[in-house]
C-alpha cells in the first residue's frame, strides 16, 4: 500500500509522561481520517506531531516516503479550533497572504499583475467556501462559522498535500456545524484532499470520515497512570457509497466500545 | 439599578468629567482669595491676574539676555528632547521587541540583559550620562531613552511572544519564513500595542525630562520651573505645570486617536 503519510513507531513523551506510544499508521491519499478518543488521549498531540509543531520523541514520520522536518511547512495545511486567522488582515488579505509568502520572499507583498492574479485566486477560493460577499471583512467582524470558513480557504489556497483539522467545528452551534460538514465534504471531493480531523463528536467522525481511528491507552497502570501512552486501539475503514452523498442519519447503530482493562 | 450597570451617555460623561476639575479650580480660587484678603502680597497662591501678568512677560516679551521669547523657547527645547527620546525609544522597542518576541534564540541571549537594564533606576545612571555625554542635549535624551526604552522593549517582546501559537503555526503552513512572519504577522499586530506602550511611557518620559532639565540645563520647561522656584514665583510655576499637563494630555489623545484610526481591527471594529 502506497501511503501518502506514514507514522513509524511514533512515541511522544513529556518527561516522565508518555502521551503516545508506538503509533503505527499509514494514511492513503484521498482518505478522510477522523481521530476520536477520550480527553487526554493524545489526539491533539498526534495532530501536532503530523503538523510539525512538535517533534516525536522516537519514531519517524514520512510524507511521500520523505522524512518530515519537525517544522510546519506549506505541504501541510491546518485549521485549528480558534486563532487560525490573522486578526489584522481582511478575509482577502488572510487568503492572499499564503500566495504572497511564496512569491515575494523579501517583502511578502505582491504588486501589479502578480497581485491581481493572486487576488483573483484568493477570491475564487473564498467564493468556494461561501465567503464571496465578505472579502473585506476583518475576522473580528465575522461569526465563528465564517472565521472557520476563512481558515479553510486560507489553508486550501496553498494546495496542501494533507489538510489537518483540530476540532475545527467544536466551537460552532449545531446548525452552522451541519453547514460546515457539507462544506468540508464538498471541498474534500472537489479538491481531492487528504484530510486528518481530530474531533470530540463521534457522530461527526463517522459521518465525515472514510476511516475512523480511536486513540486510547492499551494498558493502564493504576499506580502510575502516566507511564503508558495512547495508541490507535480501533481502526475502522468505513465503506461508503460515494464520498459526499452519504446520508448517515442512522449512525446510532455504530457503537464504540470503550476498553476497560483494569 | 446597581451602580455597575449605570451607563453614562457621552454628553453627560463630558459634564461629569468636568465637575471635579471645575471644583478644584474653584477651591483654588477661594483659597487664593482668602490668602490675598489677609495679605495682598501673598506669593504662595497667586490670583489668575498675577499669573496672566507674569506669563505675558514670558510669552510676548523677548528676554533681555538672550532675546528669545522664553516660554516658547522652553516649550520648543523640551518638546525636542522629549520627541527625540520617545522616537529613539519607540524605534528600538519595535526593532528589539520584535526580535526578542519572535526569535527564541535572540530572546534567550538578550532577554536577561534587557531585564537587567530595565531594573536599574535610570536617575542613578544620570551622573554616568553626564560624565559620558557632557551636560548637553545628548545626556538628557539618553536619560529618557534609558528610562523608558527597556520597559517598552519588554512590553512589545512579551506581547509578540504571547501571540497564539496556532497563529504562528498557521503562518508557517502558509509558507512564511521567519522574516515574513516577523514582517507580516508580528509587526502589524505589535503596532497598536506599541502606541499603547508609548502612551504609558509618556508619564515617565516627562519625569526624566524634567529631572534632567532641573539638574543641568539653561533652557526648557523643567529648567524654568526649578529656576523661578528660587523666587517663590508660583505665578510662573503653576501655569507651566498646567501647560505641561495640557501638552501631555494632547499627546495621549493624539496617540489614542491615531491608533483607532490606523488599526481599527485592534479596537473591536465591527458588529
Amino acid at each position: 500500500m502506497s501511503a501518502l503519510l506514514s507514522l513509524r513507531n511514533v512515541w511522544v513523551e513529556y518527561g516522565e509522561k508518555v502521551v503516545l506510544e508506538d503509533v503505527k499508521l499509514d494514511i492513503a491519499a484521498g482518505s478522510f481520517v477522523s481521530i476520536i478518543g477520550p480527553s487526554g488521549a493524545g489526539k491533539s498531540s498526534l495532530l501536532r506531531v503530523i503538523l510539525g509543531q512538535e517533534t516525536p520523541t522516537r519514531g519517524t514520520i514520512l510524507l511521500d516516503d520523505e522524512p518530515l522536518t519537525p517544522e510546519c511547512g506549506p505541504d501541510r495545511g491546518v485549521v485549528f479550533q480558534r486563532y487560525s486567522v490573522f486578526p489584522h488582515l481582511s478575509a482577502l488579505g488572510n487568503t492572499v497572504f499564503g500566495l504572497e509568502c511564496a512569491q515575494a520572499p523579501f517583502t511578502a507583498r505582491l504588486f501589479g499583475k502578480k497581485r491581481q492574479a493572486a487576488i483573483a485566486e484568493a477570491e475564487e477560493m473564498l467564493a468556494a467556501v461561501g465567503l464571496g460577499d465578505s472579502l473585506h471583512l476583518y475576522p473580528a467582524e465575522m461569526s465563528g462559522g465564517m472565521q472557520q470558513r476563512l481558515a479553510i480557504a486560507q489553508a486550501l489556497v496553498k494546495r496542501p498535500r494533507i489538510l489537518l483539522l483540530d476540532e475545527p467545528f467544536g466551537a460552532l452551534d449545531p446548525g452552522i456545524r451541519a453547514d460546515m460538514h457539507a462544506l468540508i465534504t464538498r471541498l474534500w471531493r472537489d479538491y481531492s484532499l487528504t484530510v486528518v480531523m481530530v474531533t470530540h463528536d463521534i457522530k461527526e467522525a463517522f459521518s465525515l470520515g472514510t476511516r475512523v481511528l480511536t486513540l486510547d491507552k492499551r494498558r493502564h497502570d493504576p499506580h502510575a497512570p502516566h507511564r503508558f501512552g495512547a495508541t490507535a486501539v480501533y481502526d475502522l475503514q468505513l465503506t461508503k457509497p460515494k464520498p459526499g452523498c452519504t446520508d448517515k442519519d442512522d449512525d446510532g447503530s455504530i457503537t464504540i466500545d470503550k476498553i476497560n482493562n483494569n | 439599578m446597581r451602580w455597575v450597570n449605570r451607563r453614562v451617555r457621552r454628553g453627560n460623561s463630558i459634564a461629569l468629567g468636568a465637575i471635579p476639575i471645575a471644583a478644584l479650580l474653584l477651591l483654588y480660587l477661594v483659597l487664593a482669595a482668602g490668602r490675598h484678603a489677609a495679605n495682598p502680597n501673598d506669593k504662595i497662591l497667586p490670583l489668575p491676574g498675577a499669573m496672566a501678568e507674569a506669563m505675558a512677560a514670558l510669552l510676548f516679551q523677548p528676554d533681555q539676555l538672550s532675546g528669545k521669547l522664553l516660554f516658547w523657547a522652553d516649550t520648543f527645547a523640551s518638546l525636542q528632547r522629549l520627541g527625540l527620546g520617545l522616537g529613539i525609544s519607540t524605534l528600538s522597542a519595535l526593532l528589539v521587541g520584535l526580535l526578542l518576541g519572535v526569535l527564541p534564540p535572540v530572546r534567550a541571549t538578550f532577554g536577561p540583559l534587557v531585564t537587567a537594564i530595565a531594573v536599574v533606576p535610570p536617575i542613578a545612571l544620570l551622573p554616568i550620562l553626564f560624565i559620558a555625554f557632557g551636560l548637553g542635549e545628548t545626556s538628557k535624551v539618553a536619560l529618557i531613552v534609558i528610562g523608558i526604552a527597556p520597559f517598552m522593549i519588554r512590553d512589545i517582546a512579551a506581547h509578540v511572544a504571547a501571540l497564539p501559537k496556532e497563529q504562528i503555526a498557521k503562518a508557517q503552513t502558509l509558507g512564511a519564513s521567519s522574516w515574513q512572519l516577523m514582517l507580516r504577522v508580528a509587526l502589524p499586530q505589535a503596532m497598536p500595542r506599541l502606541i499603547q506602550a508609548v502612551r504609558l511611557s509618556l508619564g515617565p518620559a516627562w519625569v526624566f525630562l524634567i529631572s534632567a532639565e532641573a539638574i543641568a540645563s539653561d533652557i526648557g520647561l523643567g529648567y524654568r520651573i526649578f529656576l523661578v522656584r528660587r523666587y517663590l514665583s508660583m505665578d510662573v510655576i503653576l501655569p507651566y505645570v498646567a501647560w505641561i499637563a495640557l501638552l501631555a494630555v494632547s499627546m495621549d489623545f493624539l496617540l489614542t486617536w491615531s491608533s483607532r484610526r490606523l488599526y481599527p481591527w485592534a479596537h473591536g471594529a465591527g458588529h
